[in-house]
């Protein structure tokens, strides 16, 4: 029968898995707990889908919590991640004060399991004061931090931070990100999974239904922006740089795509902005995805002929590497780990207006060969440094790492 | 009968495969002008100096490689200065006795350039540089070769860090800083001299790791095709 790491390595290479046992072997038989706020939507929850059983199947005892909280909660997580983002609004206590009382509750159910694990992966801030309720913890703690946290607002931040520091180590996806802290903070970048339904190859049959479905023109060029509809991906500003490069290739289509994630209140104000900046224009499809909708949104990056992710603020980008997987060129913001995968000229280009975003547009289009030069390129980039399996790697030589204290160089025998 | 001769050959060693893994640490240091590098620079851990220098070829890097340290291009592409890039991008530690030697030299270079040009002195770079350490994680892969010949057909199917880990790494933990290849090799005496010094030619600096591990394969290959005439 074939197993996950089988076809892991069908994907990327044999040797890739045999590295991984090799890493994973003084790791078997470890209790390791992943814990976030949502089982589905959002590239944490993607990511951690996969990453949990590919654990296992190399030895090590791993499972996934979620903690639950209600819409004050998420309210309050959401302030929480603007703010790390940098938005400088304070969050009232009322609602700190709720949100360490739901990470209590959460704690009283969770706290058998997490304080006999001998790694907890705590990702984003919303779960971050379950440490505080687990006073008899026995393993090491991480806190993943997966927001761009280069600018946070600081009373947020120092909110956090009493959590944070009580940490054994942290981790970060760039070295721009990271926050002055006094236990160790690893650089992990995150990465996509090639086998997954937002990843996997499709058939053409599946890419015309999709096709059909929304009304795109097979005939006409068409760009697309597949996120979240969020203030900081930009959306109207995709919009402003289509109007813009429309005025040379008039039969350029729009897709704005957004997938949601149940701790996402903000959303839906934000769709109502960019259904207002997209007038009655026919050739702008705006689609709201259910979270599960991730063969949809496989289909729409491979039907469009570039893809666009115009952030003015990312973590580190995951739609990025997919459309990069796909073998698409990306336009992407000039800010958080979209810098350290769209290479100007090599997989695309890196804006920071409207105006340079409609200007690589129509490079672009008329730039055939170079577009299709720049896909295969793409492809191979992901391929060596932002899939799974790295991820994965960077995982066990952090667990292995801090099993033997705070040495630069550690023989495994 | 001389003495020696009834002294037996000292036995050559097998050449064990090892494999490791890399994790970058943030420092929290960082440097806008070049000024700030230069001080940072000063007091880094040596581990810090070795990531810049080395350890960055086992991370995410695009094509060919402009400079063959981190200082040189931030400087070239955030600071634009590329009088010092190029100075910068011509050290290679392995000439030196060891990391601090690097490390004089490194500041050296630019406290020339801070004393020749008034504006270095206060450009603000466009992009931070942020100063990494990094962790090795070094186990056994259980594979051991004999005889150089077995070399021919173990390196094809070494994964790039373990490339990276005999072929580089080895060039700071071995006393003649030299790969683990070479190393081995000398073992044996003359034989393989040529050998060791087809891989001397080797410039590790400018291509990917797994086109290293393709260049060391052939060297062995053809040296082996060639012995076998």
């Amino acid at each position: 029968m074939m197993t996950m790491l089988d076809s892991y390595a069908a994907v990327t290479s044999r040797d890739v898995i045999r590295h991984l046992q090799q890493l994973a072997a003084p790791l078997k038989g470890k209790t390791v707990v992943h814990v976030n706020s949502t089982r589905v939507g959002g590239g944490v929850a993607e990511i951690l889908d996969k990453l949990v059983p590919l654990s296992r199947e190399l030895g090590i005892d791993t499972r996934w919590e979620v903690i639950t909280g209600d819409s004050e909660f998420y309210q309050c997580t959401k302030s929480m991640h603007n703010a790390i983002q940098g938005n400088r609004v304070a969050i009232p206590d009322t609602l700190l004060a709720h949100f360490q009382e739901v990470n209590e509750q959460n704690a009283k159910q969770l706290r058998p399991i997490l304080e006999e694990a001998d790694f907890v992966f705590i990702h984003d801030p919303q779960p971050v004061a379950l440490l505080k309720y687990c006073s008899n913890r026995k393993g090491k703690w991480i806190w993943r931090c997966h927001i761009d946290a280069s600018h946070p607002h600081r009373g947020t931040w120092r909110f956090i931070d009493r959590f944070v520091r009580e940490y054994d180590a942290s981790i970060f996806s760039l070295p721009q990100f990271v926050q002055m802290l006094s236990h160790p903070a690893y650089i992990i970048p995150p990465s996509i999974d090639p086998l997954s339904d937002k990843n996997v190859d499709l058939t053409q049959d599946e890419l015309d239904a999709v096709r059909i479905r929304f009304g795109i023109d097979p005939e006409a060029p068409m760009i697309a922006q597949i996120s979240r509809f969020d203030r900081f991906k930009d959306p109207v500003g995709v919009i402003e740089a289509y109007k813009l490069a429309r005025q040379f290739i008039p039969a350029l289509q729009l897709v704005l795509a957004g997938g949601g994630a149940t701790d996402d209140p903000e959303g839906e104000a934000v769709l109502n902005e960019v259904r207002f900046a997209a007038g009655d224009d026919p050739n702008i499809k705006i689609l709201q995805l259910p979270p599960d909708a991730h063969r949809t949104i496989n289909a729409l990056q491979r039907l469009a002929d570039i893809v666009v992710q115009k952030s003015t603020k990312e973590g580190f980008g995951l739609t990025v590497t997919e459309a990069l997987w796909k073998g698409k060129p990306v336009i992407g913001g000039d800010t958080g780990g979209i810098r350290l995968q769209v290479i100007n000229f090599h997989t695309g280009f890196l804006v920071n207006t409207p105006e340079g975003t409609a200007l690589r547009i129509r490079y672009l289009f008329k730039q055939a060969q170079k577009m299709q030069e720049m896909g295969i390129k793409a492809k191979e980039f992901v391929r060596e440094n932002f899939l799974l399996t790295r991820q994965l790697r960077e995982h066990l030589t952090l667990m292995v790492s801090l099993q033997h204290g705070g040495v630069d160089r550690i023989e495994l025998n | 009968m001389n003495t020696t001769d009834n002294k037996p050959e000292p036995e050559i060693p097998s050449f064990g495969l090892k494999d490791c893994a890399l994790i970058a640490i943030a420092t929290h240091k960082r440097a806008d002008t070049l000024k700030e590098l230069r001080d940072h620079i000063e007091n880094l851990n040596p581990d810090s100096l070795y990531y810049h220098f080395w350890a960055n070829l086992l991370l995410p890097h695009f094509e060919e490689r402009e400079y063959i340290n981190d200082f040189a291009g931030w400087v070239r592409h955030s600071l634009q200065d590329a009088k010092l890039a190029e100075q910068l991008a011509v050290l290679d530690p392995v000439s030196f006795n060891d990391l601090e030697e690097l490390r004089h030299h490194l500041l050296e270079c630019i406290d020339n350039r801070l004393d020749e040009s008034e504006y270095l002195r206060w450009s603000h770079a466009t992009q931070r540089f942020e100063f990494i350490r990094s962790q090795i994680v070094v186990f056994d892969t259980q594979k051991k070769v004999s005889e150089p010949r077995e070399m021919s057909e173990l390196i094809p199917q070494m994964s790039v860090s373990s490339v990276f880990y005999h072929f580089i790494d080895a060039r700071r933990r071995t006393q003649d800083k030299v790969d683990d290849f070479r190393q081995w090799l000398a073992f044996f005496g003359e034989t393989y001299q040529p050998l060791i010094d087809q891989l001397t030619g080797i410039d590790p600096y400018f291509s990917t790791l797994a086109e290293l591990r393709q260049q060391v394969a052939a060297t062995f290959q053809h040296f082996c095709a060639e012995q076998a005439l």
